[in-house]
């Protein structure tokens, strides 16, 4: 089963929920956690690992050869991404527009315009016990995560087998780097706070995962602050809250150090409890 | 004119009450920009009217008309993304999975392939409560953020602001360190860095802070909730010194930040135990470092 933890935007304890869960469960059973957010890739922090393997990720950009290009102008009508362009004698490439269509490629009459590998970002992967946990890391200055993401996954399809659980922790937000992290998700767990900001940004993680008729639950994160507004949609609109960790600036304290907090703060513990009854219902086909 | 430009890293720093409390302080003089088009929450601060709202289109979609599809199959060879699937004997495109490349429609022997504009999402120009205005924008679900409509809002803020003399614009920039962080960067005069004392706080900064560096930017940093860990707050503090980022202020963890939040309001109109001094004091400190 794979399980997305998302949330409208970032900074609602989407991590801090992704590595305590799949730490805890690891406990017991064979758990693969995958930090998706590959912008801004933070769970690491917290988890103490062996690494297992490390590889550099690469995309595919053209390269010109000069020499056999004609300047005939159809690279640069071709890419709809602006990513060739002909500047008198030369056409040029510039790699973190380039979205690998390979149609400036395939289409240059000449060949002149080969793809090549190029470094995207590094993914590592770690063990300790039974938790394996699988990074992706954007090089600053790349502009898309998407590919990245996606390699990713590619990676955890092709190193375990589907009966373990997964667990990505994905990008925040409503576009496409979210999309591509929960698009193979069985379920979602959208984490928010209980505040006007939290309660703006569930409505659209919410809207997000209707349209890719995706099954979700909401976890409230920092129970306590703000108002009851977020229940209250809950409430109104069917959907499961699966737990509700309380505020407490222990946690933050903790959080802030890189340390897990599911055995140092005995309520969240009880909460994460509740989202593996949920999680075991869902997989018996209890829930729809 | 000058533009400051506020980002975090990551959410969740208090960035956006942050620069909605800026906003506040600079009142008619600024002109409100909320880039954070992914997940724009200023506007529930600065309350603006939707005065003026525009559709935006960037990219496009592929759309396969079945009656000029003779079925060969061409379109899902070229296709990179997967995108172009069989499904009941006819040649599909899958929407979601679609970058919008134009390779299929290029090649397709009969022209069955249309390229659609896509809608990505609206943006505003609305009065707020500051007595200016403020250009913001909604995303649509799934939409390519791909950094245009961060530019769009961008550089109508400039436009306004440069019609009707205004001395600032005031930023709320996007996360990530993608291409909605770089459009949301582009061309500012000051970067002020919200940050908290937390391994993936001082992570984040890092990282995001060899962006500003790339682009050769001045910048100054908030820590925020500064004293939830003195020993990363201390860490923070020796980065910026070696970097030579102006340290602006530390701001304790208060509570008052949500308080203010769930009333709707930034921390200027409702504090009453001091952190409304500070953020004052950090904005007459910015002021002077840009002039
Ligand atoms: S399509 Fe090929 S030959 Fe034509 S200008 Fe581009 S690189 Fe040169
Ligand atoms: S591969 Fe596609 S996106 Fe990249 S430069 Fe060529 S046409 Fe443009
Ligand atoms: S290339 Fe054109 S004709 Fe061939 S299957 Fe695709 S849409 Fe149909
Ligand atoms: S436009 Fe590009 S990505 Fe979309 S279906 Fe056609 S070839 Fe595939």
């Amino acid at each position: 089963m794979k399980i997305a933890i998302a949330s409208g935007k970032g900074g609602t304890g989407k991590t801090t929920l992704s590595v305590n869960l799949s730490a805890y469960l690891a406990e017991d059973e064979e758990i693969v956690l995958s930090d998706l957010d590959v912008e801004e890739p933070n769970s690491g922090l917290f988890i103490n690992a062996r690494m297992v393997h490390e590889e550099e990720k690469y995309k595919m950009v053209p390269e010109w050869k000069e020499d056999q290009c004609t300047l005939c102008g159809i690279c640069q009508e071709v890419c709809n991404f602006h990513a060739v362009i002909q500047l008198g004698e030369m056409i040029m490439v510039f790699p973190e527009l380039c979205h690998g269509c390979y149609a400036c490629s395939e289409l240059c009459p000449t060949d002149a315009l080969p793809m090549i590998p190029k470094k995207m970002g590094m993914l590592k992967h770690l063990q300790n016990d039974k938790l394996s946990f699988i990074e992706s890391r954007l090089d600053v200055g790349e502009e898309q995560a998407v590919p990245l993401i996606k390699q990713s996954q590619d990676y955890i399809d092709e190193h375990f087998t589907d009966d373990i659980l997964r667990i990505y922790d994905s990008p925040p937000g409503t576009s496409c780097p979210v999309i591509e992290a929960t698009k193979d998700a069985d379920f979602v767990i959208l984490v928010t706070e209980p505040t006007p900001f939290g309660l703006h940004d569930l409505k659209i993680a919410v809207e997000t995962m209707k349209e890719l008729k995706k099954p979700f639950g909401v976890v409230v994160n920092r129970h306590g602050i703000g108002n009851d507004g977020v229940l209250r949609y809950c409430e109104d609109k069917d959907i499961p809250v699966l737990a509700k960790i309380p505020n407490d600036r222990k946690i933050a304290e903790l959080y802030s150090e890189g340390k897990l907090i599911y055995n140092e703060v005995p309520e969240v513990k009880q909460e994460l409890d509740k989202i593996i009854a949920y999680l075991r219902t869902l997989k018996q086909g209890g829930v729809q | 004119m000058k533009e400051i430009v506020v980002i975090s890293g990551k959410g969740g720093t208090g960035k956006t009450s942050i620069t909605a409390s800026f906003a506040f302080l600079g009142g008619a003089d600024v002109i409100v920009a909320d880039c954070d088009v992914d997940a724009a929450d200023m506007h529930l601060l600065l309350q603006p009217d939707f005065a003026r709202g525009e559709d935006f289109y960037s990219g496009e979609l592929a759309k396969i008309h079945p009656d000029n599809c003779t079925q060969c199959g061409k379109c899902a060879e070229v296709c990179r993304f997967e995108a172009i699937s069989v499904i009941d004997g006819m040649h599909t495109v899958d929407p979601l999975s679609c970058e919008g490349c134009g390779y299929c429609a290029r090649i397709c022997p009969t022209n069955a392939i249309e390229n659609l504009s896509m809608n990505v999402g609206k943006w505003y120009i609305s009065s707020i409560k500051t007595g200016s205005l403020m250009v913001h924008a909604r995303l649509g679900i799934g939409a390519d953020n791909s950094g245009k409509l961060v530019a769009k809002v961008k550089n109508e803020a400039k436009r306004l602001a440069e019609e009707t003399n205004k001395d600032y614009i005031i930023v709320d920039g996007s996360p990530g360190i993608g291409c909605p962080v770089v459009s949301s960067l582009s061309g500012a005069s000051f970067v002020v860095l919200v940050t908290e004392p937390s391994v993936s706080g001082l992570h984040d900064l890092k990282r995001v802070y060899e962006l500003v560096k790339k682009f050769n930017l001045k910048a100054g940093c908030i820590i925020n909730k500064s004293d939830i860990n003195e020993k990363v707050t201390q860490e923070i503090e020796a980065f910026l010194r070696e970097e030579n980022i102006l340290h602006i202020v530390n701001l304790p963890y208060d509570e008052q930040f949500t308080k203010a939040m769930t009333n709707g309001q930034t921390i200027i109109e409702s504090d009453t135990n001091g952190l409304k001094q500070m953020i004052v004091d950090s904005w007459s400190k910015i002021k002077l470092t840009i002039n």
